[in-house]
């Protein structure tokens, strides 16, 4: 059960890089984002070329980090992939989203985004093909914490819990340090005041979506790190992470932090008492609970 | 005897084929308190709004100076020297006083804490509880930083509704003697009031609104004891078709 | 000749039944404004449920029942509806996306729960044991499909005629207010949670119903047939065809589902072998394309809702 707990915290950490950026986006765009998820994918394929590009260039780049099978040139191309998930993020918004909505209105957003979704996931799977890859060819041998309990960690696990402890830490500190973090909250508070007190929100939603896709990108990484990439990454992330919003409460960040984790560590605690087939219908369990007894989820509030 | 902002026959609304206000007009006297008070449903909100951008103007034109400012992006009325204090959900209550403060004046640069030491002396209570959540505050306290937040991009005008709102009749009477002070320092005053008297007391000229049109203006100390005020509160006086 | 004609008979069908779902998603979401995130979970429910009590005992799951084939069709509807009836009692007074997420949530949950409940219904293998009705009677040629694509057609029809009446009836009216402003419908003493509730239970019935007979068409169903996937090619259908039209909604799925295997056939004909692999993903690229074209180009659909008068103007 221990090991449980520990795979739960591990895959939270992802849960909740992806969902910081639904819960901004749903919040102010008022639509449940179902391609969300494919940012994910989109992250972890971006990092993967350009894992092979560095390498191929600059063969010292190849080598792992430590105990670790990241390699240099994978910490690079991650960065990277953040801008470049970012960036389509912002270029779907605008081509698709920001159009539908001048349009129709946030059901039909609602629509495009399965659309969506099922665009980016089948492009993906045209590129790249169906089957799955691995950022590293090495055999990662996980390490024995301890013998009893028995408990299994690979150190790329840890390092992914640690880079996303990071930079949500990172997040935190712009939130609550930098007029830019005012603005975020602001806006996510009461749009119209924030209008009024000088703040362009076009702006802040571009800067939403750029941000949501960076972390996306980043949890991509992190779990085609501790799993495998493949075209449907971002599919079975999508309750998950919906799950994750929804328990912390729409708009609020440390909500959808606080969520991951939670929806993370209670999916693995399941599987003490349930059948491993059905660990995805976990987070719909979760998320049924939460809408029936405190609907707006632990921080989440009305905008103004 | 300058005007500094005017607005000439508008007529506006929040869906467009409603329109609340149908044929507006008034001046703002440079360095002078206008109020404008009426019945409810007058459009003296949805007037202030349609000036700051908030509410689309159907035609009709608002200017600055002369400048035509009719319809501006709501962002950037700062960056012309206007400011809006609304009248409720005014501040960001889930950010603390000096985040509320940090916010309007990141664009006042290096001037900025000189800036922030000026406001925390014009409102020492706002000083001390710096740290405070907004949303903890008073209704009073929380007029008074909606009021800073106003005064840190150091307007030419400032345009306020209905400042006394849910406030006692002393917090009340502080808030519009403040907006009186601030006409000293050259500052030009347009604010909607309930309430009339005291605001008739502090202002300089006064509008009335019914049913979306003007009714009568003139200087405010006139107005305080006209009977035509009450004829047109109680609905029996119109001075314009409806 | 046959060929053709065998596989144009084939092809109704499957239109036939498939149009019969669109319609009750039209119900849901065309006249009452709720949002079907599931509508495969409904789907599955009448499919599974027609098979299990209509087939022959099995040894490893449950069914067998052996109900005679129309009973057997009602009782799928049946769970769909019962099903509808909880899954509604639970979401529909949430908000529109609240209601998306949970929804899609169901149906995830039903195709997983079909894959792994080996003694419920056969799991990833599936449910077989079912005959089609009167195969012994009728064979298992051209003359069966054609006879079952008349039955399939006849349901359409009482389906489309059925709504097409409760529209204009003062039911119909109802759920246009309570679409149109539901604080004003309140007003008038209707309690909309109830009347929504009814439109979700008939709309997932009629979803089952489409179920049963895709069921019985192929004379059998696995979680393969439950995916996501077909919640979507429903979605376009109706997005093509024109919400809060059944017209629409009938013509959108036989023009959805032509195009889908007219592109099924001509990749197959036309691609290379390799390519062939992701005749899957270019289709679902397609149907991705479909569904956002339209919400941009013309969201209404091609079939556009023409206004209801509710009362004739004669004095």
């Amino acid at each position: 059960m221990i090991q449980n707990l520990v795979d739960g915290v591990l895959v939270g950490s992802i849960l909740s890089l992806g969902a910081i950026g639904l819960t901004m986006a749903m919040h102010m765009l008022r639509f449940a984002n179902f391609s969300h998820a494919e940012l994910l994918s989109i992250g972890a394929y971006s990092a993967l070329v350009f894992d092979g590009l560095f390498s191929a260039l600059y063969p010292p780049l190849a080598n792992a980090i430590g105990p670790l099978s990241l390699t240099w040139a994978l910490s690079l191309a991650t960065i990277l992939a953040m801008a470049i998930t970012g960036a389509s993020a912002v270029v779907i918004d605008r081509l698709v989203f920001a159009r539908v909505r001048a349009k129709g209105g946030e059901l039909s957003m609602v629509f495009a985004s399965f659309g969506v979704a099922m665009i980016i996931r089948n492009v993906l799977g045209l590129i790249f093909g169906l089957q799955s890859q691995l950022y590293s060819k090495d055999i990662v041998f996980a390490i024995v914490i301890s013998r009893d309990p028995f408990l299994l960690i690979k150190p790329d696990q840890v390092f992914s819990l640690i880079a996303a402890l990071i930079i949500m830490a990172i997040l935190h500190g712009v939130l609550s340090r930098t007029t830019f973090g005012y603005a975020l909250r602001a806006v996510a508070e009461n749009p119209s005041l924030a209008q009024v007190s000088g703040i362009n929100l076009k702006r802040m939603i571009t800067l939403i979506w750029i941000i949501g896709g960076g972390l996306a990108a980043a949890a991509g990484v992190f779990y085609g790190l501790s799993n495998q990439i493949n075209p449907v990454l971002g599919r079975d992330l999508v309750l998950p992470i919906f799950a994750a919003t929804i328990v912390g409460g729409i708009g609020s960040i440390y909500g959808a932090v606080l969520g991951g984790f939670l929806v993370g560590i209670a999916s693995n605690l399941a599987l003490v008492i349930l059948p491993s087939g059905y660990s995805p219908s976990v987070p719909f369990l979760i998320i049924l609970i939460v809408l029936m007894i405190r609907p707006t989820g632990l921080f989440g509030e009305e905008r103004a | 005897m300058t005007e500094a902002l005017t607005a000439k026959n508008i007529v506006a609304g929040y869906v467009p084929d409603l329109p609340i206000l149908r044929d507006v007009s008034l001046s703002a006297e440079t360095a002078k308190v206008t109020v404008i008070i009426g019945p409810n449903g007058a459009g003296k909100s949805t007037l202030i709004k349609a000036i700051a951008g908030l509410v689309p103007v159907a035609s009709g034109t608002v200017l600055l100076n002369g400048a035509d400012i009719t319809n501006p992006a709501p962002d950037r009325m700062g960056d012309h020297g206007v400011a809006y204090v609304p009248q409720s959900d005014n501040i960001f209550r889930s950010l603390t006083i000096r985040q509320n403060l940090d916010l309007v004046l990141r664009k006042a640069g290096a001037d900025g804490p000189a800036r922030l030491e000026a406001l925390y002396r014009q409102f020492p209570p706002l000083a001390q509880k710096q740290r405070d959540k907004a949303g903890s505050l008073s209704g009073g306290q929380r007029q008074f930083l909606a009021v800073a937040m106003a005064l840190a991009i150091k307007p030419r005008v400032i345009l306020m509704d209905e400042p006394s709102a849910g406030l006692s009749p002393k917090a009340a009477q502080e808030v519009l003697e403040h907006a009186r002070a601030l006409t000293e320092a050259g500052v030009t005053i347009l604010l909607v009031e309930q309430n009339v008297k005291q605001a008739l007391r502090l202002a300089d000229h006064c509008y009335i609104l019914a049913d979306g049109r003007n009714q009568i203006d003139g200087p405010a100390a006139d107005l305080l004891n006209d009977p035509v005020v009450g004829q047109i509160y109680l609905g029996g006086k119109r001075m314009a078709p409806a | 000749m046959i060929g053709v004609l065998s596989y144009l008979v084939f092809f109704a069908t499957v239109a036939s039944i498939l149009s019969i779902a669109v319609l009750g998603l039209n119900l849901q979401w065309g006249n009452t404004g709720l949002f079907n995130g599931g509508v495969v979970a409904f789907f599955g429910a009448g499919g599974y449920g027609t098979l299990i009590l209509g087939g022959t005992p099995q040894a490893d799951h449950l069914g067998g029942f052996d109900l005679p084939y129309l009973i057997a069709l009602l009782g799928g509807m049946v769970i769909a509806g019962l099903l509808a009836w909880v899954v509604g009692i639970l979401t529909l007074r949430l908000r529109h996306d609240y209601l998306a997420i949970a929804t899609f949530g169901v149906a995830v949950a039903f195709e997983n729960l079909m894959r792994n409940a080996e003694g419920l219904a056969g799991g990833a293998k599936g449910l077989r044991g079912f005959e089609r009705p009167l195969r012994q009677a009728l064979g298992d040629g051209f003359t069966y499909n054609v006879l079952f694509l008349i039955f399939t057609v006849g349901l359409l029809i009482a389906t489309y005629l059925f709504l097409q009446r409760l529209i204009r009836s003062p039911f119909g009216r109802l759920l246009r207010a309570i679409r149109e402003d539901e604080t004003a419908a309140q007003s008038l003493g209707k309690t909309p949670a109830r009347v929504r509730l009814t439109a979700f239970i008939a709309g997932s019935v009629i979803m089952g119903l489409a179920g049963g007979l895709y069921a019985t068409f192929y004379a059998f169903i696995s979680p393969q047939d439950v995916l996501p996937i077909l919640t979507f090619q429903i979605w376009a259908m109706l997005i093509v065809g024109g919400a809060g039209n059944n017209k629409g909604a009938v013509m959108g799925a036989f023009l959805i589902w032509g195009a889908w295997t007219a592109s099924g056939w001509a990749l197959s004909r036309f691609a290379p072998l390799d390519v062939q692999l992701y005749t899957g993903s270019i289709q679902f690229i397609l149907i991705g394309v479909v569904i956002v074209g339209m919400l941009l180009w013309r969201p209404q659909g091609l079939f556009a809702e023409k206004l209801v008068v509710s009362q004739s103007g004669r004095a």
